[in-house]
């Protein structure tokens, strides 16, 4: 397959369109105001919408009335965007509408800072909105990931009638690499997944047909809510075996980094440079955000494992709070943080490991 | 195998086209990993800008590393600010046009092209960046300077009456690289 070159934004959004979405929505903030670019180029191209909208708050629910309608929709935006975006998406998800967004994230809180940053983790995880949805929410680590992820998404959207969280940050939106693209919807394909929400998306039907659409964020019986609420529930639970994790040579090791998304990739050649100087180092690297793969720190040795070091671009840190549920208190766990929009290098994750090495004796 | 460059200078230099180009370049004509990482504020020209190319034959870890093979500085500031990134016996490439400064140290390579004065000669000053391309490609062959060129021709496509000045840039670049090996 021919590779191209191409900046993480871009990748995602071209992702998108192949993967058949049809209207995108946004507003733009730094630093992924490439992402609307390319819609805005490309949907003309392919039959779909592009709208600049007057607001963040504006664009979602654009995406939530063209979802609605059983088109594959898709909004983006970058860390403070995303906090103006939260009630449109909660709306989506109590209406069940299948929709995919992008969190670009930056430097926070408020307007923090545009360069990169991981400091909306609980916000993607635990509560991108109000009463208590839940989302598949994935974390990129290159710019590849991201294109599968996003292509990948919308049929997990429409699969669950739920929204779907990519959460990418700065660099990976940002930077440019060689990318596989993976095929395009043909024409056909896009009209049959539109006609297949006909059961509820407000797709057009004569005046008798009998099972008329109705979209609706809330309803005014209790027991008609409680009842959507188990119903999303049960859905939830049913991702189990969603969650995707990469273990990289945690077996003897007596160093377990965890990680996720960019802080990940970069752990991951630390853990290569370390183990040339004999220093036995793994990595886990949470592919799916939420669920989280808690399951997958019973793998490490605890044995001969002296600490686990959460490496994660939060000050302070939230990403080792999943990671502490999931070690159970069976060994120290050491962190290493950047934040504010200070990308974690080599060398703080290196110095970082021998401190804990030198605490413990090697 | 992992060269780690950085290329720094002015916003408006053509700093983050020059990363783009080499880049791509590689992308096109190897099966080799690249990445490219622009750093910069929020203004358009002015200020500093920077980016980093990372080419390596193992998966790339950190898309901008602690420690670069290789630096070009367009101007002062980036000199201040990039030099210690420099490794022992690494490559500096520094536009002598307006970076004046004695170079305090001695363990590095110094490749001086004036890309500046050079850029006006060929009558646009917007060039420097091809020419510092052609320095950098002609001097490190990191990648063949027939490709980089392929790579600058599909890009300008559009506008293809820029091509003989950016192909007698690029050329002059690539003559003041060879000649400093």
């Amino acid at each position: 397959m021919a590779r191209v070159f191409m900046k993480g934004c871009e990748a995602i959004a071209e992702a998108a369109v192949r993967a058949g979405c049809r209207f995108f929505a946004g507003y733009p903030i730094t630093p992924q105001n490439e992402i609307p670019e390319y819609f805005a180029r490309r949907m003309s191209e392919v039959g779909g919408v592009f709208v600049q909208g007057e607001s963040e708050v504006a664009s979602v629910n654009m995406v939530y009335g063209a979802a609605s309608m059983g088109t594959r929709s898709m909004t983006s935006s970058s860390s403070p965007g995303i906090s103006l975006k939260s009630e449109g998406i909660s709306y989506c998800a109590s209406a069940r509408i299948p929709m995919v967004y992008a969190n670009i994230s930056r430097g926070g809180p408020g307007v923090g800072s545009i360069q990169p940053a991981q400091q909306d983790y609980f916000q993607a995880t635990k509560a991108s909105g109000n009463g208590g949805f839940e989302m598949l929410v994935f974390a990129p680590s290159t710019v590849q990931e991201a294109v599968d992820m996003t292509y990948k998404a919308f049929d997990y959207a429409d699969r669950d009638r739920n929204p779907v969280l990519i959460l990418a940050d700065g660099v990976i939106g940002t930077m440019m690499e060689p990318v596989v693209l993976p095929d395009a919807k043909s024409d056909e394909e896009v009209a049959a997944m539109k006609e297949a929400k006909k059961d509820w998306a407000c797709v057009g039907h004569k005046l008798d047909y009998p099972n008329r659409a109705w979209i609706e964020p809330g309803h005014w019986q209790t027991s008609d809510m409680q009842r959507a609420n188990e119903e999303a529930a049960a859905v939830y639970a049913s991702w189990e075996n969603e969650v995707q994790v990469e273990e990289y040579k945690i077996e003897d090791a007596e160093i377990v980094i965890a990680a996720y998304g960019i802080s990940a990739r970069i752990s991951k050649s630390v853990v290569d440079m370390l183990r040339k100087e004999g220093i036995k180092v793994g990595l886990i690297r949470p592919i799916t955000v939420h669920p989280f793969p808690y399951k997958t720190f019973d793998n490490i040795n605890y044995g001969i494992c002296k600490a686990v070091l959460d490496v994660e671009m939060s000050i302070p840190a939230q990403f080792v709070q999943d990671v502490s549920i999931g070690v159970k208190e069976r060994c120290p766990i050491e962190t290493c943080l950047s934040s504010g929009g200070n990308i974690i290098s080599r060398e703080a994750i290196i110095e970082a490991v021998k401190k804990i090495n030198e605490k413990q004796g090697v | 195998m992992e060269t780690n460059l950085c290329v720094a200078g002015f916003g408006g230099q053509g700093v983050m086209t020059l990363g783009k180009f080499l880049a791509s370049a590689t992308c096109d004509s190897t099966d080799k990993n690249v990445t490219f990482f622009p750093s910069y504020g929020a203004e358009q020209r002015g200020g500093t800008a920077n980016c980093f190319v990372v080419i390596s034959d193992e998966m790339i870890g950190a898309p901008l590393g602690d420690v670069m093979d290789d630096l070009i500085v367009m101007n002062g500031p980036s000199l201040n600010k990039f030099l210690c990134t420099l490794k022992e016996g690494g490559n500096l490439f520094i536009n002598s046009s307006i970076v004046s400064d004695d170079i305090a140290r001695k363990d590095i390579k110094i490749i001086k092209a004036p890309v500046t004065e050079l850029a006006l000669e060929l009558g646009n000053a917007k060039v420097l960046n091809v020419i510092m391309l052609g320095v950098y490609v002609g001097y490190t062959e990191v990648v063949s300077p027939e490709v980089v060129w392929g790579t600058i021709e599909s890009k300008l496509g559009k506008k293809p009456k820029l091509l003989p000045l950016n192909k007698a840039a690029f050329e002059k670049g690539l003559e003041i690289g060879k000649s400093q090996k």
